[in-house]
């Protein structure tokens, strides 16, 4: 596998049940890039993203036919771990879901889980992982209190920073801004411009305005195909399809 | 008067009605209760032993007898029924055999209580030789209040939010980590609700533990699980049924149902307090 690129999708097929939401999806994944994915609501965008860390898993009566890569490993081969997949590809959700616990606890509980319990090491990530997410010096006198006492952009950050602390490699971003208002949102894609230097970034989301401004790349789906994968600059100018340069105009959505 | 009019008009003075017997229902039960039953409570009726073939003395040996079958009871269907209902919203499959299960358990809190009482007679205090017991009355009564826990149980699970197990779960949590860290204590509150109603329901019933567990009267308290004791329920029936001097053992009767009434009422007083706080928490 060429070596910038961290994951890839290989003729994908997903089903729901009998009917088949994602056709065919191949699409790679480049290495310390922001790749987003953009398209009109029920593309099979979120679906996608799901796919590459296997949380659609949970839902029931739903296949995959195709490959996923992770490096030169296929995360779909039955003997893989999927709590390892999942440890590596870490996600943040379209809707801030910090756990009704301390900020403190929020984010210590992935560094526990995955077998942490020397108290210096956890109090040293959790520290760093906030700082990363530009919420420490927000919340550093009260890291006791409730996660969900936060606004709905600090508790954005927090899953964020909750999501850095496992120290994973790709990040999947849900339409993460979707509940939040401007500012936050600024917050949010700033600080997405920073992860990239150190983490694959992928992010679903559904304002172009944020695709354009955040990504290096760019997917534009359309019921559940991939239409178009190119440069963001060159999918915002000169798209090669017809229906990318209508999407992305504004002449649908 | 408009038809429409008229309609409401009946319909509200129904609902209204109907809500006046329900009032009156409860209010008359613990006006009646209380009336005849506060004469005799007294901090000696409390903590006393009764005396005089039964028509003296206090109602201390049957007040310990249904604290221990409660938190025999408890102790049984608590670890069971939640990890039922986490077996079944978490782990089971859609199956046919799965809903099989699920009907079952809500057939079985439509089981009258008196089945329970010969099905613990014939299994735990014939068939594994606990004899009339503490031992075998918990379990009775811990088998009749398992569906009231499980269904509760797996109501509290079912409210904790998808988001919340896809987040543990993100971070490289496996499913089991997830419950256990996650889902469970976020349904605690709701858990205990249904564990509090449930006692509530314990500590009423008779005829679970009118072959299992309980004596018509025991010199003192139990000394261990294979005791038979006596218990409030069945106190008060046998006060009713069995005395030869009816008028004092009826005030005594009057005064055991009035505890057992305010221990139902402060049990159930508990659940409601814990729910509200669960909401509470809710929306912080």
């Amino acid at each position: 596998m060429h070596n910038n690129i961290r994951m890839r999708a290989e003729n994908v097929d997903f089903y729901y049940s009998e009917k088949k939401t994602l056709h065919q999806i191949t699409l790679p994944i480049y290495k310390n890039k922001v790749t987003s994915i953009i398209g009109p609501s029920g593309c099979g965008k979120s679906t996608f993203i799901r796919l590459l860390n296997r949380m659609n898993d949970l839902i029931p009566n739903t296949r995959l036919e195709g490959r996923i890569f992770l490096d030169d490993q296929n995360i779909y081969e039955p003997d893989v771990d999927v709590v390892n997949i999942r440890r590596k590809v870490g996600m943040v959700f379209q809707k801030p879901n910090p756990f009704p616990k301390s900020i403190y606890d929020n984010l210590s509980y992935g560094l526990k889980i995955n077998g942490a319990n020397d108290k210096h090491f956890i109090e040293d990530r959790v520290i760093t992982s906030l700082q990363e997410a530009a919420l420490w010096d927000e919340v550093k006198d009260r890291l006791s209190e409730n996660a969900l006492k936060l606004s709905g952009g600090q508790q954005q950050r927090l899953c964020i920073a909750r999501c850095l602390s496992v120290q994973p490699e790709v990040i999947l971003f849900d339409e993460p801004c979707a509940s939040l208002d401007p500012i936050s949102t600024r917050c949010i894609e700033e600080l997405i411009e920073k992860l990239k230097e150190n983490y694959t970034i992928v992010i679903v989301t559904h304002n172009m305005q944020q695709a354009a401004r955040v990504s290096d790349y760019t997917a534009f789906f359309y019921i559940g195909k991939l239409i178009e994968f190119d440069i963001t600059e060159k999918i915002f100018t000169v798209p090669k399809d017809k229906r990318t340069e209508e999407y992305v105009t504004g002449k649908f959505g | 008067m408009k038809r429409s009019t008229l309609s409401q008009g009946i319909g509200f003075t129904f609902l209204y009605l109907s809500m006046i017997i329900a009032l009156i229902s409860v209010g008359a039960i613990l006006f009646f209760i209380t009336k005849n039953g506060i004469k005799i409570i007294s901090w000696e009726f409390l903590t006393g032993v009764p005396r005089r073939a039964m028509t003296q003395g206090g109602i201390a040996p049957a007040l310990v007898g249904t604290f221990y079958l409660i938190i025999g009871a408890i102790l049984f269907a608590l670890p069971f029924g939640v990890a039922g209902a986490v077996f079944l919203t978490e782990y089971s499959p859609n199956s046919v055999v799965v809903n099989i299960i699920r009907m079952s358990i809500n057939n079985l809190a439509g089981v009258p209580s008196v089945v329970f009482g010969l099905f613990g007679l014939s299994i735990f205090v014939r068939f594994f030789g606990f004899g009339v017991s503490i031992l075998s009355g918990s379990l009775t009564l811990g088998i009749m209040i398992l569906p009231g826990i499980i269904s509760a149980s797996q109501e509290a699970l079912i409210a904790v939010p998808q988001s919340m197990r896809e987040a543990s779960l993100a971070l490289g949590a496996t499913q089991w980590q997830t419950i256990r860290k996650i889902v469970i204590p976020s349904a605690l509150s709701g858990i205990f609700t249904g564990v509090i109603l449930s006692v509530g329901r314990a500590a009423g019933e008779t005829a679970p533990i009118l072959f299992t567990a309980a004596t018509f009267y025991t010199r003192g308290f139990p000394d261990s699980i294979f005791s038979e004791v006596m218990a409030l329920p069945y106190h008060i029936y046998a006060l009713m049924t069995e005395g030869t001097h009816p008028e004092e053992q009826t005030l005594i009767a009057y005064g055991s149902a009035l505890v057992l009434l305010l221990l139902v009422l402060m049990i159930s007083g508990l659940a409601i307090y814990l729910r509200q706080r669960q909401r509470r928490y809710k929306l912080a």
